[in-house]
């Protein structure tokens, strides 16, 4: 009777265990078939204010794309939070859509799978050619050199957002151009609970791109040319503390959006608590909290002061969405049909006119609608001064274990523990050392 | 075996008067005798084998080999590891084996904290509950309403009321009550460990209480009328009677709990999100981060494996223990 207790429980200990180690195989296929060419499956990646708006934004095209081509697009809209997982385990389960959005920044590391349908010089035929794109948004498709995982769909780029009235009432006419700027007026408007600059110390994806600006001005790229990760250099994290510092030193961010990372930083700025923030696209989200466009202006994220050679003008990631094929589509003809169709001119002025983002391609940027107060320092920003994330197969992790390093010192911060340029550096060493070995 | 032997008898004095019938009348016997419990047991074990062993396996296999997003496609073609995922989790130097053994201590202390406050708050509860009084049925069911909730929604509610700047708990402590000269951090730093012991003790007591009042209820009342008559007062009869009495189902109750808490992935995950602050890293949450968020499916299963032969061991003991204190008081 022990004995059977014993081997139930130790069935029941073996299964709650080990589940987190489960990972199915999958089989691998090549290159896609044509064997399903009336219907495709497209995740959708949520934009929009919600799962449903997106759902309304997307399945009017859908029906419009059916019509021209006969072609059924079973549409799921995923929400942020699980895109990158539902794709790892389509991957190993070899059973996913056909076509999919991508976050920008994965492309690379969604690359190193195999995953992906790589974008050949034959298939940017097949949606008119590579020329239609923006250069900056291309450079965040995957590894340079190898043929792109993914295609541009939606564009994005960081610009600061400031609070007029709040603004006026310190007296301060000028929205800040550089870091020094933005500090010395940061302390004229950090009081009475109000706040000058707010932050999502707890999102990870939000604290590297920031960082990874810092980083750019500072000249560092957190990764070596050969693509091994270098978190460690001077610049990183000179990068590192002088973000953190806003709310450790310099005092203008408050202490409570250490654990903000749902985008509360925004509701806040909407509430006139916070004056600015540093954010891509954000006009959507400020109408949607009642926020009147007259009310806030938006200019170009800060550069570090006037000193020549210190780094370069980058002040903008370049942020956004891609379009991917699955590789083991069974409908790879209908899938290359359904991506020219979302970057056809039409589709791109339209879709991104409903989310509020810049389209990546060319001649559909030309259209007016992105010529708006709110999108041309963007515009501007992904035309001249935005780099790619370091377009490396590693680059999720480095988002993972960095992100979480700026997520504990900005908890440092928040709790009046020293943030110091050591334990900046130790932070990002263990984060470093936390990177898969090659 | 006298019971199986009386039939077989029968079937020889049958078989004499219709030779022929016998031999195959015993042997479909025989045969549903030890054919059918299989048979029953069969879609049962065929699930628990989809279902657990397969992805345990492959998880063990997963273990040995380096797993990583170049390989994830098509995993069988990783390249074998040997033992190098199980000794980078076990250096304890390098950084990799102190956050393993860091969270793998945390957990501990957090499953002993925990596992203790339920079970304390759960028998108080239960023997509370047998006496009869207006509301008792209200209160029964008020005490068992953690448990009937998704635990997805409940957790959530708990990390908006834990929230520093918004939440209810520091507009009560800090606004109303004043006791703190700022409002603490409750999901951020160190108070997160309180935080989620909070949250996980207020999910897993109602179960130690369900237990416990059923456990309860088979102790015959007499017993204590007796001790009652013999002069045993309340205390006594607890400390004589209740808990020797309920020494089986405490044993099932801990180790259930045990498990349950030590491997308890909803309440941290719902709590902090992908990344738990230092202080409340468990360890189910680190493996997952090892191996979904690094993409280090090699190093996160064989943190998998060492845990699962942790928990096998202790499960072991615990039962070789239990079960020898058992003999003791029956002998």
């Amino acid at each position: 009777m022990r004995r059977i207790r014993a081997a139930a429980v130790g069935t029941v200990t073996l299964s709650l265990v080990l589940t987190a180690a489960a990972c199915g195989g999958g089989t691998s296929g090549a290159g896609g078939s044509n064997d399903q060419p009336k219907t495709l499956t497209y995740w959708a990646s949520n934009q929009g204010a919600s799962l449903e708006v997106d759902k309304k934004v997307l399945q009017p095209e859908l029906d419009k794309f059916e019509k021209e081509t006969g072609i059924k697009v079973k549409l799921e809209v995923v929400p942020w939070g699980d895109l990158l997982n539902r794709i790892l385990t389509a991957t190993t389960s070899g059973q996913g859509p056909d076509v999919l959005n991508i976050g920008n920044t994965w492309s690379a590391s969604l690359q190193a799978s195999g995953a992906l349908l790589p974008w050949d010089a034959k298939n940017f035929d097949a949606i008119g050619g590579r020329d239609r794109f923006v250069e900056s948004a291309l450079g965040s498709t995957g590894v340079e050199g190898k043929d792109p995982a993914a295609v541009p769909l939606y564009s994005m780029a960081y610009a600061l957002y400031y609070n007029k009235k709040m603004f006026a009432d310190a007296g301060i006419k000028q929205p800040p151009a550089t870091w020094d700027e933005l500090v010395t007026t940061g302390k004229k408007l950090s009081k009475d609970g109000k706040w000058a600059l707010g932050a999502e110390g707890s999102n990870l994806s939000n604290n590297i791109h920031q960082i990874f600006v810092l980083g750019k001005q500072h000249g560092a790229d957190f990764f070596t040319p050969d693509g091994k990760p270098d978190f460690t250099s001077d610049g990183a994290v000179a990068a590192v503390k002088q973000y953190v510092d806003l709310m450790a030193k310099d005092k203008i961010i408050a202490p409570g959006n250490a654990e903000y990372a749902q985008n509360q930083s925004l509701s806040d700025f909407a509430k006139n608590k916070t004056a600015m923030v540093l954010w891509q696209t954000a006009a959507a989200t400020f109408k949607s909290q009642g926020m009147d466009e007259s009310e806030w202006g938006v200019v170009p994220a800060p550069v570090q002061s006037g000193k020549p050679g210190q780094g370069t003008g980058t002040n903008s990631m370049v942020a956004g969405i891609n379009m991917a094929v699955f590789e083991n589509t069974k409908n790879v003809d209908g899938a290359k049909k359904f991506v020219k169709f979302m970057t056809s001119d039409e589709e791109q002025i339209l879709l991104n006119k409903a989310y509020g983002s810049i389209p990546p391609v060319k001649s559909a940027q030309e259209d007016e609608a992105f010529s708006t107060f709110a999108l041309s320092p963007l515009r501007e920003a992904l035309a001249t001064s935005a780099a790619a994330l370091p377009q490396v197969p590693e680059e999720s992790q480095f988002e993972t274990v960095v992100g979480t390093a700026v997520k504990d010192l900005f908890a440092d911060a928040a709790a009046g523990r020293p943030v110091t340029t050591e334990s900046v550096k130790a932070k990002l060493e263990k984060a470093q050392q936390q990177m898969p070995k090659k | 075996m006298t019971t199986t032997a009386a039939p077989a008898t029968g079937e020889r004095t049958a078989g004499k008067n219709d030779p022929g019938a016998a031999p195959r009348r015993r042997r479909s016997g025989r045969l549903r005798r030890i054919g059918l419990p299989y048979l029953l047991l069969l879609p049962a074990l065929l699930l628990e084998l989809l279902v657990h062993l397969v992805p345990m396996i492959i998880g063990i296999v997963v273990s040995f080999r380096e797993l990583t997003q170049f390989y994830i496609r098509d995993w069988a073609t990783s390249p074998w590891a040997g033992f190098d995922n199980y000794a980078v989790s076990v250096d304890f130097d390098a950084p990799v084996g102190e956050a393993l053994l860091r969270s793998f201590l945390i957990t501990c202390l957090f499953t002993v904290l925990s596992v203790g406050l339920c079970w304390l708050l759960g028998t108080a509860a239960a023997v509370f509950m047998q006496e009869t009084f207006r509301g008792r049925g209200f209160l029964r069911t008020l005490f068992l309403v953690p448990y009937a909730l998704p635990v997805y929604a409940a957790v959530i509610t708990w990390a908006f009321m834990f929230q520093r700047d918004n939440g209810i708990i520091n507009h009560v402590i800090h606004d109303q009550l004043g006791l703190t000269d700022s409002p603490p951090f409750w999901l951020l730093g160190d108070n997160s460990f309180v935080t989620l012991l909070v949250v996980s003790v207020w999910k897993g007591w109602p179960f130690a209480f369900l237990i416990m009042m059923a456990g309860l209820q088979n102790i015959p009342r007499d017993i204590y009328e007796a001790a009652a008559l013999d002069g045993a007062g309340v205390w006594q009869q607890i400390r004589r009677i209740t808990l020797p009495s309920l020494r089986p189902v405490n044993q099932v109750l801990v180790l259930v709990l045990f498990l349950w808490t030590f491997n308890d992935f909803n309440t941290p995950f719902v709590l902090f999100g992908k990344s738990a602050p230092a202080a409340a890293d468990l360890i189910s949450i680190h493996i997952y981060q090892s191996s979904f968020q690094t993409w280090n499916f090699g190093t996160g299963s064989a943190m998998s494996v060492l845990l699962l032969l942790f928990l096998l061991v202790v499960t072991g003991l615990y039962l070789l223990l239990t079960s020898r204190g058992k003999k003791a008081s029956d002998g």
